[in-house]
């Protein structure tokens, strides 16, 4: 069972949820954002043969969203260890 | 050697590899056979997770699609619709369920809605959209076996059943697991390898997600400026900014494939077999890495095809392609009737145009796209059997995911859950098989006989699952509020909402004839197509939950302790079905 009080709860999903929602903003912002309602905007912008809002829609999103999965791993293995609520024995 | 040969012995080794693998890993108990022992390390279950999500859809077809019928920018629903979803998983929902250790979506559907109707809905919704991506898979198997051993469709079609029986039969999700692990390397392999190539022919650049944004080879022209030439000299739409009918229909379009991603229930079962919470949250980042192998390819797959198909059949401006001239792999295709032409002003040139009354390219499947590209890039045959086999890996892997699914849904949630609780292990595990078989003989029938719908069914599963699994299963996480009779009718409302609009532009079942409103866009709400509702349908599930939670009694204190519980992972256990 979990260690945790319930005040210590809170505070642990708290910045969970805080987290979820910085990361869930940088999804929104690539794919939404760049890959459909500025891509007008973005591809005024040239980066080699890539129109940048083309880019972001057909590969840089998907680039971003594997970077986020990975640092949202890491950063919630940190605040496990802080709360002492990981599973590695 | 002769390619029909060299297709048998490719594909014939595959599958000596995928029946070893599943006598070696057969299951011993339900938890083998459910949750594959619940012992698979996160890399391995990204890698089974990808070969169990990139269906054939996503390896033969997408990339035509890209290409052809969604002309270019308007196709990138599919690439970001399809992995932002993991995005979803990772961070919303695999992690917490993972904690909440059971082996089945419905169980804790029905667990954290104090219910055992809220369970059954659950199973039904998920026996509805598990069905309905099935039948696609099975016409898929049917149509790669037949194409490649050249065989008829119905036997493929055998041929594919029985494999999956024997592999999914013997070692449920223990089996399947390892087995998609081998399906993953066979089918990224015969993606990649092609792809590679053609990147070098065109651009000299081995790194076909580099090659697109390079210039052609000898020149100082970028890939996409000559192709967004080539294509809007023929009057189609420039590859790179061509819309998907509209900007909001893109928008709901992309929302819906990524959270039907995430409520598919075969994908999410599959976080119930790692170790540990965090391995959860890693899978979910390993299945998309090893998925974004294949979908930053597809785009420049995609590209690279359209590309060389413009020029083959107009070599330079103005001067069209001679019948008597057109490649042999050109000739191949046309024996298959997935690439047609007829001289209508009879100059002995294939015209090409946008304008239906000038063209004479009267057929150009996607699915073109990928299969032709060995044959268009001049590889040996070897080539072209691996790409055989890749596809047969693709379609297999996904039919099995879905038939566990299934299968669990019959026997753990059904059977154990509802009707005969007191059956023990062993039971359990009989019903189980005997439920898998079930499943793929209910399969193959809708396989053979598809009904009338087959072509939608894939974005109809996808529509379904984003109405109705995915906001149960976020709300049963992040609110303590909602009810059980809030989450029943949210569900209840959600898939009938979607089934409701895709039925009235496209036919009740997709039965031509039956649709009540006239098909086109201009009956549509915003504009939104109907594959594209599931999204409209979620919101409708929200609102439908909170407001219905609102009015009835608070769930009970044990289940908001539930919710505080799945909410931090010490503590997981083992995935247990008890």
């Amino acid at each position: 069972m979990s260690s945790l009080n319930e005040d210590q709860a809170k505070e642990y999903w708290r910045r969970n949820v805080s987290l979820m929602v910085k990361l869930m903003v940088i999804w929104f912002v690539v794919s939404y954002g760049c890959g459909i309602i500025l891509v007008d905007v973005l591809n005024s912008i040239q980066i080699g043969g890539y129109k940048l809002g083309f880019w972001f829609a057909q590969q840089g999103s998907i680039y971003v969203f594997v970077g986020l999965i990975f640092y949202y791993a890491k950063k919630m293995g940190d605040l496990d260890r802080e709360f002492g609520v990981d599973e590695d024995e | 050697m002769e390619l029909q040969a060299l297709t048998y012995i490719v594909v014939g080794f595959t599958f000596a590899l995928y029946i070893g693998i599943a006598i070696w890993a057969r299951a011993g108990s339900t938890k083998d056979f459910y949750v594959a022992g619940g012992g698979i390390n996160p890399i391995q279950n990204g890698m089974a997770t990808a070969a169990d999500w990139m269906s054939a859809a996503s390896f033969i077809s997408m990339a035509g699609l890209i290409a052809l019928s969604y002309g270019g920018y308007g196709g990138s629903v599919f690439l970001m619709g399809w992995t932002g979803g993991y995005v979803i998983l990772a961070m919303l929902l695999a992690p917490y369920l993972r904690k909440y250790g059971k082996f089945t979506v419905p169980e804790f559907i029905g667990d954290r809605f104090y219910s055992k109707s809220a369970r059954a809905v659950a199973v039904v919704c998920l026996i509805i959209c598990s069905v309905t991506y099935v039948i696609g898979q099975m016409k898929g198997v049917g149509v790669a076996f037949s194409r490649f051993l050249e065989v008829d469709y119905d036997t493929g079609l055998y041929v594919g059943m029985t494999i999956v029986f024997f592999y999914a039969v013997l070692g449920g999700m223990k089996g399947i697991t390892y087995t998609q692990i081998a399906q993953y390397c066979v089918l990224i392999l015969a993606y990649t390898i092609p792809a590679i190539f053609i990147s070098l022919q065109l651009t000299g650049n081995p790194l076909p997600q580099l090659g697109l944004g390079s210039t052609l080879i000898g020149t100082d022209v970028y890939l996409l400026d000559k192709l967004d030439m080539v294509v809007t000299d023929l009057g189609f739409k420039e590859y790179t900014t061509n819309v998907r009918l509209s900007g909001i229909n893109m928008f709901a379009y992309t929302l819906s494939l990524m959270i039907g991603t995430a409520g598919l229930p075969h994908v999410i079962i599959r976080f119930f077999t790692v170790p540990k919470v965090k391995d959860a949250r890693s899978s979910a980042g390993w299945a998309l890495v090893f998925i974004a192998i294949l979908y930053t390819t597809a785009p420049a797959v995609a590209g690279m095809a359209r590309l060389n198909l413009m020029q083959t059949i107009e070599p330079t401006p103005g001067e069209y392609l001679a019948i008597d001239e057109r490649p042999q792999w050109f000739k191949n295709w046309e024996k298959t009737g997935l690439l047609a032409f007829e001289d209508k002003n009879g100059d002995g040139r294939i015209q090409y145009s946008a304008d239906p009354e000038v063209n004479e390219m009267t057929k150009v499947d996607n699915d073109i796209i990928v299969l032709a590209n060995p044959e268009i890039a001049k590889l040996p045959n070897w080539v072209i059997a691996l790409v055989a086999a890749g596809g047969l890996a693709a379609a297999l892997s996904t039919a099995a995911g879905l038939l566990l699914a299934i299968s669990s849904a019959i026997s753990h949630d059904l059977l154990k859950g509802m009707l005969t609780p007191n059956i023990s292990e062993k039971t359990e595990l009989n019903a189980s098989r005997a439920a898998m078989a079930v499943a793929i003989a209910g399969a193959g029938y809708l396989g053979l006989n598809p009904p009338g719908f087959a072509a939608g069914t894939v974005a109809l599963a996808f529509g379904l699952a984003a109405s109705s699994i995915f906001p149960a299963l976020m709300m049963g996480i992040f609110s303590k509020g909602i009810t059980k009779e809030g989450a029943i009718a949210g569900m209840v409302g959600g898939i009938g909402v979607t089934l409701f609009y895709v039925f009235q532009h496209k036919g009740i079942m997709f039965i031509p004839g039956t649709a009540w409103i006239e098909p086109g866009g201009a009956n549509w709400f915003f504009g939104i197509e109907p594959n594209a509702f599931g999204c409209v349908g979620a919101v409708v599930n929200f609102a439908i939950a909170f407001a219905v939670s609102k009015v009835t009694a608070a769930p009970p204190k044990e289940v908001q302790e539930l919710v505080e519980h799945i909410r931090v992972p010490a503590g997981a256990g083992e995935a247990t079905g008890h």
